[in-house]
């Protein structure tokens, strides 16, 4: 965390890599070796990654638990479907920047007003903002679609039209679209985390009054914290969109909110590569409990329990305390 | 003039639920300091075991007097339900910080949810043998359904209850006492965990209650329990959490809302609803009667 | 012109008025003590200066400006710094970052996003020197959380120092503290205050500490000053070895105490 002497930093370096490159080559090689179901899963979970990457920003670093956070991955959805609809783009990076642009804008209002409460208070607001969102959505049915949603087609990435099987485009070219956006979106991140700003988000976490006594503008700097993570969530709800082929109220109710917690907390909030982890994993375990058994929410619901009971750390903490153990006893 | 009377009653009727259900929310919060997401699903609950046990009743061929008395079943159940949910979940983290058990409680929001459907079926129950077997009075030029006058009844009672029970029993002292201040309390030698297991289960009783109550007028269906989480949340933003007084003038203030909503801008009572919640959380963040 | 000056100041809480239209000055490059019993006002009037706590009504000067609206974060930009009491540190980080984070804040860095925190070596620099001076450098990569409670107070003051302010407020740096642990923690203190530069107001209970170190001593007594003066002078004073010090049952003052600050 603080600058290590050069070599101890080039030694870690080399550690990160040393798991980076193979993950970036399975990453890659993928859709050459498994099949169109499974690449639209781990399609779903990089988006999921990328949505709770954002989310953990407030989380793991900020120490602020939203459980609004549908509201900028549904609106980033709907941003989309709307930009369809009444705009008629076709463009991926048009509705990249739409939703970025109305994320950003759709956080400053929520954010200003959530910032000035922690704890649980923060919570409810952020569930009450997003519930108005959701509401919303369902009353202005004319506009929005209902429960019906609005119908999301393949757009356009940099410019070439989708060609070819659906499927397999969106296996495919949509996949490794989706992949340079989760890179660039983790490094981007990464950097936040590390920069001066992200050590003055983690003294707010850890202790706001001292925070506020070295001379750091509490309210500001959640704030900020909060639009960047709604940005991020927004631009994970656009990439979400096209692939699922339609914009519903699903995406925007508070129990999907939760859904975003449990994935973060399940990889575990208290490291960089936690949500990463999570959000894919319970991706999987999601699309693998509705396909088991029609009590797939029993089936998650227990997950969760004792997750929180026995594994609060989530998946990285158990992992790194393997790794401490394994070192310790080789 | 008439009209005047029935918008007050469908008011007053539909605070009286949500001040059951709120109210239950409120106290376990006041308490214990958790708020349990799956509250909403223990109101669920006692509308499924209600409708259920009265199902069997009126299969049974048993008269109407006898369903009423059937009716409370869910209560009951809810409550049981809720003495072994904080025996089993609910102790484990009372030294966790609050995210945990927050957590903890959305889990448990999906497993009763599933639960429910396991046990029930996908399909609606209802009990509306009860509805009809009260009739209706005349109000005006029209009528007004009997039962729901039962229900403005109930939630009455049942304010009135929890406040003497709060207010005017021995309990109630050691409850209050727990909720200001845990470890004072303790150290007073309160039994805090026997008032914790009280106070849960009594918050899970009135959320039952509300349930069992509630579904004569309208079936027990899937996803009510999430529908009720959310609006109980309103009522206890706009009241305070944690406050009886907050939860009953809360539970009056989204009644009165919807009411008028529903008569004068339909489609949108809901979303206006929310937006009340966030004002008050804006300019008091604690509530009407809420602590900070 | 004094540094620090408030006028009336007064905060209740509820019945009580813990401070009492205090007019407390401090004067630039001093080191000041600020004594009295519990409940006399004295962390109170420091929370009011570092603004922690909201006045009720008077004013707080600082370098001829008036700070009583301004907000804390402001009046550390302005150069009013503290520790407190209860250690408040940040726990999950290490001893480098909490001092690295105090100087990261003093030059306008936190607002950066885009750049690496490892990279700017002139701040890690200056934190491992600082974390050097309070004998705290084996700890830097250590979390905050897990030191002992002394070296915990240590790094309170060091975060506080780090600012480089011009007016310091050392809430009871020592108590808590065993008395061994004590004199390391003065011995920096004034060794900070003997580089010049700075103001220095200690609250303290520990007479000796009081006595040794401080060159003014201003005491506080259920909302008011009671005295100020050198430590000559307070040790003569009768109201304040009455309510305060206490004396030997020969009427002599209990703390004769050493007269060199």
């Amino acid at each position: 965390m603080d600058a290590a002497a050069p070599a101890t930093r080039i030694r870690a370096s080399w550690r990160a890599a040393a798991w980076i490159v193979p993950i970036a080559i399975l990453l890659l090689v993928a859709p050459l070796v498994l099949d169109s179901f499974q690449i639209l899963t781990l399609t779903y979970g990089l988006i999921a990654a990328i949505g709770a990457l954002g989310f953990n920003l407030l989380l793991g670093y900020t120490g602020l638990l939203s459980f609004g956070h549908s509201a900028f991955f549904g609106g980033g959805a709907y941003v989309v479907a709307f930009m369809v609809k009444y705009l008629k783009i076709a463009s991926m990076e048009l509705f990249l920047a739409g939703s970025a642009l109305a994320s950003a804008i759709l956080s400053v209002l929520f954010g200003y007003v959530c910032v000035r409460y922690t704890r649980i208070f923060f919570g409810i607001l952020t569930l009450a903002l997003s519930q108005v969102l959701w509401s919303l959505a369902f009353k202005f049915f004319w506009v929005t679609g209902g429960t019906d949603g609005l119908r999301v087609p393949t757009p356009t990435l940099i410019g070439f039209r989708p060609t070819g099987d659906k499927m397999d485009y969106l296996a495919h070219q949509y996949y490794y679209y989706v992949l340079v956006v989760f890179a660039i979106a983790v490094f981007v991140m990464w950097v936040i985390v590390h920069s001066p700003f992200g050590k003055a988000l983690q003294a707010i976490r850890d202790n706001e009054t001292r925070a506020e006594f070295i001379g750091i503008r509490i309210r500001r700097y959640r704030l900020v914290a909060f639009v960047i993570s709604g940005v991020f969530t927004g631009i994970a709800g656009a990439l979400w969109a096209p692939l699922n082929g339609l914009a519903s109220p699903d995406v925007l109710i508070w129990t999907f909110s939760g859904e975003i917690v449990f994935m973060t907390v399940l990889g575990g909030f208290r490291t960089f590569v936690g949500p990463i982890v999570g959000a894919i994993a319970f991706t999987y375990l999601k699309t693998y409990a509705v396909g088991f058994t029609t009590y797939w929410q029993l089936l998650l619901g227990v997950v969760l329990v004792v997750l929180v009971l026995a594994l609060p750390t989530g998946i990285m903490g158990a992992a790194e305390r393997v790794f401490a153990r394994l070192k310790r006893n080789p | 003039m008439a009209d005047l009377a029935i918008h007050v009653l469908n008011a007053l009727l539909y605070s009286s639920v949500l001040f059951l259900i709120a109210g239950g929310l409120s106290l376990i919060y006041g308490v214990m300091r958790i708020l349990n997401l799956a509250h909403g699903n223990l109101y669920a609950l006692g509308a499924f075991v209600s409708a259920w046990v009265v199902g069997l009743a009126v299969n049974a061929g048993l008269p109407s007097a006898v369903l009423f008395l059937l009716l409370p079943a869910g209560a009951l159940a809810a409550a049981a339900a809720g003495a072994l949910i904080e025996r089993t979940l609910m102790r484990p983290f009372y030294r966790r910080p609050e995210e945990y058990q927050l957590l903890m409680t959305f889990g448990l929001l999906m497993i009763l949810e599933d639960l429910i459907r396991f046990v029930w079926g996908p399909s609606p129950l209802t009990a509306t043998t009860i509805y009809s077997s009260i009739g209706s009075i005349p109000i005006g030029d029209g009528r007004y359904p009997g039962y729901n006058v039962v229900i403005i009844g109930v939630g009455i009672v049942a304010a009135a209850f929890l406040w003497a029970f709060i207010y005017r029993t021995r309990f109630g002292v050691l409850l209050r006492a727990t909720s200001q201040d845990k470890r004072m309390a303790s150290a007073l030698g309160v039994n805090v965990n026997r008032v914790y297991i009280l106070a849960f289960t009594l918050g899970c009783f009135m959320a039952g209650l509300g349930g069992a109550v509630v579904v004569p007028s309208q079936s027990a269906v899937l996803g009510m329990g999430v529908d009720a989480l959310v609006l109980a949340f309103i009522v206890v933003v706009i009241g305070g959490l944690g406050s009886l007084e907050g939860a009953l003038a809360g539970a009056l203030i989204v009644g009165v809302v919807r009411e008028a909503g529903i008569t004068y801008f339909p489609e949108m009572e809901l979303a206006v609803l929310y937006l009340i919640a966030a004002f008050v959380l804006l300019i008091r963040p604690a509530g009407l009667f809420g602590r900070a | 012109m004094s540094l620090l000056a408030t006028q009336a100041l007064t905060k209740s809480f509820g019945d009580n008025r813990a401070v009492n239209g205090v007019d407390f000055t401090v004067r630039q490059g001093e080191v000041l003590a600020l004594i009295g019993s519990n409940g006399a006002g004295k962390t109170s009037l420091v929370n009011l200066v570092s603004g922690l706590l909201r006045a009720d009504s008077g004013h707080i000067m600082f370098e001829g400006n008036d700070v009583t609206q301004q907000k804390a974060y402001d009046r550390i930009k302005a150069g009013i710094a503290r520790s407190f009491q209860l250690v408040n540190l940040f726990d999950h980080l290490s001893c480098a970052d909490n001092v690295a984070l105090s100087i990261f804040s003093r030059e306008g860095k936190t607002r950066r996003l885009g750049t690496l925190a490892s990279r700017d070596s002139t701040v890690w620099n200056e934190a491992h020197e600082l974390l050097q001076r309070f004998g705290l450098d084996r700890h830097a990569s250590v979390t905050a959380g897990v030191i002992s409670h002394g070296e915990r107070k240590l790094l309170d003051v060091a975060v506080a120092y780090a600012l480089r302010p011009k007016l310091l407020f050392l809430d009871e740096p020592t108590s808590g503290v065993s008395t061994r642990e004590k004199a390391p923690i003065m011995d920096i203190v004034s060794s900070i205050v003997r580089a010049g530069g700075i103001t220095v107001v200690i609250i303290e209970h520990d007479m000796d500490i009081v006595f040794r170190y401080s060159e003014r001593i201003v005491v506080m007594h259920q909302g008011s000053i009671l005295a100020d003066g050198t430590p000559d002078e307070i040790r003569r004073n009768d109201a304040v070895t009455t309510t305060l010090i206490g004396t030997h049952p020969t009427g002599e003052p209990a703390y004769g105490g050493a007269s060199d600050a």
